[in-house]
């Protein structure tokens, strides 16, 4: 299987997820699915956390999706596919399925149902084994609901319930790093994406569906009004997060670290920051940016030594 | 005269449920083993481990797990079972309502065991009582043989009825108690089971579904009324198939109700699980003494058999309920709440007395059972009930 495939070939392969469906606009999560869809050789069922996705892709009587879809609650995504999953192997050794029927298992969910509410659920279906693939979209906090922090939100980002105060300039805790301890269970492919590098994305996805057994990939999901930028900005921001290092690209493909992309310039981070009016209470505190760009320092520093790279 | 040779195990309840579920074979059995332990599952992986069946065992970090793998795998059209008890259950709560609203058959075994705090793990009903408004079925066994057999009617209920069914029965009494089970041959069950016939599944590639979407006030309401038309029609899945295997293999488990001695009984004791194996037992020694009791053991709690309790408890004079839990409602007990309820529309209803009893495991002697008699002749000789509930067998 090639795993690199052209923007033609891709555009004709994402009919998963229908137009129609009412994500804000310059949202690009649905651009996501398209592409992880789009990547699939063979039949697809998705499984999906409630959030914006669930919300905004269904209501009764309508659906965007075109492919087999269950969603059940928010923080059992990893549970669920792990049922749907089991029911086709059980199903296949009785004779009901034809052995050589290939489905690919795909969950789907943003950072709250994966980092936070979800990741129990998510831990136990990944060191089980299952064969899937889980796609977060990270929009670092509970978009649908309101913008309320998650343990994705980043330092000193503003959100409805990590406001930035007289006293508290926004969240005082750093993220969660989720590809890390997902990559700490062991399982054969965990990787980092962004949609503005959407050959690496593809790329990626397909290694993962290669691959018998839980994989995860996550992939950088900007939101239009929970962290505030002009709708034509989305893949831009994915760029700069990519650019400044604050979201890596790389892979851990069966334990074995490689950074995809390496900025010929590593931008400031302040680039990213000010773009966004979650972070805009930061720019007259250069402190809170040093710590800010300090803690992107060390990840990447740390994810160079791991793939064996040169830091300078 | 027909002759059927019956093999007879002593087995646990645990044990039995276990058995039972070996011979149905399930397609996928999703459990968590532990808050509080239940042996079923224990034993079940050892099945699974000698090749005895060939389910697709998933053995998950919770019961929240537990039962959201049970409602995928049931959406994806396998045949799905399970089994919990207790803070195991309470941890379902919120999956048990998608499990039913989605009409998935799952076939769940629960050991009744009390809630926390504080921890306790010994039997009372506020487990399953606590999820009474899920959706699901619940169907409360008295012994060991009656869960094994009830397990396997319960397949077919529920994939009839596309609807959820808890089989429980009382933890430590039954679950750990061991007993005669008359089991059938493998055969009997499969045949009797026969293969699940979804209406969807979720790996139909070429019919792609879309399941669980969000559903508004402009739908939510019609779904809801729906899902109630499908547990109504359960109420007559319930004993066509209850009747089916009683005929089939001689059997004679009761589906919504079973009498003892109620034919002109002017007491009549309500009481679910095993307690009714005392009761009985008091009711034998009254009714030595010419005094018209009966008992009337309420086996499915959901759906509510009010038709069946408004017919059999017209010309009663004085009803005890027994109740194994308690609501906090300040009323008493969820069985008498509903059986109260039931009987609303009599024009001549039964003096009705509540009794609180056995909560986190204490023992239901047949002194208390003679209690519960003592007071209820009181009541029927002053024709009046002073006390809105009794506690039984509790230290002052």
């Amino acid at each position: 299987m090639k795993r690199v495939l052209s923007l033609k070939e891709l555009s004709e392969r994402t009919n998963g997820l229908a137009p129609g469906h009412r994500a804000c606009a310059g949202c690009p999560f649905p651009s996501i699915v398209r592409m992880v869809l789009g990547s699939s050789d063979y039949p697809v069922v998705v499984a999906n956390a409630t959030g914006c996705m669930e919300v905004v892709t269904t209501i009764f009587p309508y659906t965007a999706w075109s492919v087999p879809w269950i969603h059940s609650a928010f923080e059992n995504a990893g549970a669920t596919v792990s049922g749907v999953e089991s029911a086709f192997k059980a199903l296949k050794r009785k004779g009901v399925i034809p052995e050589d029927k290939k489905i690919n298992f795909i969950a789907f969910g943003g950072d709250g149902g994966t980092y936070d509410i979800g990741f129990q659920s998510l831990s136990g279906a990944i060191e089980r084994g299952h064969n899937f693939l889980y796609v977060l979209y990270d929009n670092q906090a509970y978009m649908n609901t309101g913008v309320q922090r998650s343990s994705a939100t980043p330092y000193g980002a503003h959100t409805t319930t990590s406001p930035a105060g007289k006293r508290i300039p926004g969240k005082m805790q750093h993220r969660k790093d989720i590809t890390e301890i997902v990559a700490a269970h062991g399982i054969p492919y965990v990787a980092q994406a962004s949609p503005s590098h959407w050959a690496d994305l593809v790329k990626k996805v397909r290694r993962a569906l290669e691959i018998e057994g839980p994989k995860f990939i996550a992939v950088i999901s900007p939101c239009v009004p929970g962290w505030g930028y002009d709708e034509s900005e989305s893949i831009e921001l994915t760029r700069l997060a990519v650019e400044t290092c604050f979201w890596p690209l790389y892979e851990v493909d069966h334990g074995v670290y490689k950074v995809n992309y390496r900025p010929r310039e590593k931008l400031p981070v302040k680039v990213w920051l000010e773009k966004q009016a979650r972070f805009k209470h930061l720019l007259d505190k250069p402190e809170l940016i040093d710590e800010i760009q300090k803690k992107v320092d060390e990840k990447w520093e740390r994810l160079l030594r791991l793939d064996g790279q040169k830091i300078f | 005269m027909k002759t059927v040779t019956k093999k007879i195990l002593a087995l646990t309840g645990n044990e039995a449920a276990a058995y039972a579920m070996k011979q149905i074979n399930p397609d996928v059995v999703a459990a968590y083993p532990i808050t509080p332990a239940s042996e079923i599952v224990q034993i079940f992986s050892k099945y699974v481990s000698d090749g005895v069946v060939d389910t697709e065992f998933v053995p998950v970090e919770s019961e929240h797990s537990a039962i959201s793998v049970c409602v995928g795998a049931s959406a994806a059209g396998a045949r799905i079972m399970t089994a919990t008890a207790s803070q195991g259950l309470a941890l379902m709560h919120e999956i048990l309502y998608i499990a039913a609203s989605l009409r998935l058959p799952i076939v769940m075994v629960v050991g009744n065991r009390a809630l926390s705090a504080p921890i306790n793990i010994h039997c009372d009903h506020s487990d399953t009582m606590g999820s009474r408004d899920s959706g699901w079925i619940q169907m409360y066994c008295e012994n060991a043989d009656e869960v094994y057999h009830t397990l396997i009617a319960a397949v077919k209920i529920a994939e009839t009825a596309n609807l959820p069914c808890m089989v429980t029965m009382d933890g430590f009494i039954v679950t750990h108690g061991m007993e005669n089970v008359e089991v059938l041959e493998d055969g009997e069950v499969q045949e009797f089971v026969g293969k699940r016939n979804p209406l969807y599944s979720v790996l139909d590639i070429e019919n792609p579904i879309t399941i669980g979407p969000l559903d508004l006030y402009d739908y939510y309401f019609e779904h809801k009324r729906s899902q109630l038309e499908g547990v109504l029609n359960a109420k007559k899945i319930i004993p066509a198939v209850i009747d089916e295997y009683n005929k089939k293999f001689d059997k004679n488990i009761p589906s919504f109700v079973e009498e003892y001695r109620t034919e002109d009984a002017e007491i009549v004791i309500v009481a679910m699980s095993s307690a009714a194996g005392t009761l009985k037992e008091v009711v034998d020694i009254e009714r030595e003494k010419g005094e018209k009791i009966g008992l009337l053991r309420l086996k499915v709690f959901r759906p509510f058999p009010h038709e069946i309790l408004r017919e059999k408890l017209k010309n009663v004079k004085v009803l005890g309920v027994m109740d194994r839990a308690e609501t906090f409602s300040t009323m008493g007990g969820p069985v008498s709440i509903e059986v109260k309820a039931a009987l609303y529309p009599l024009e001549k209803r039964p003096l009705l007395q509540d009794f609180i009893f056995g909560l986190g495991g204490r023992e239901f002697t047949l002194e208390n059972a003679l209690e519960v008699v003592d007071i209820l002749k009181k009541i029927k000789k002053e024709e009046k009930v002073s006390e809105e509930f009794i506690y039984i067998g509790i230290k002052e």
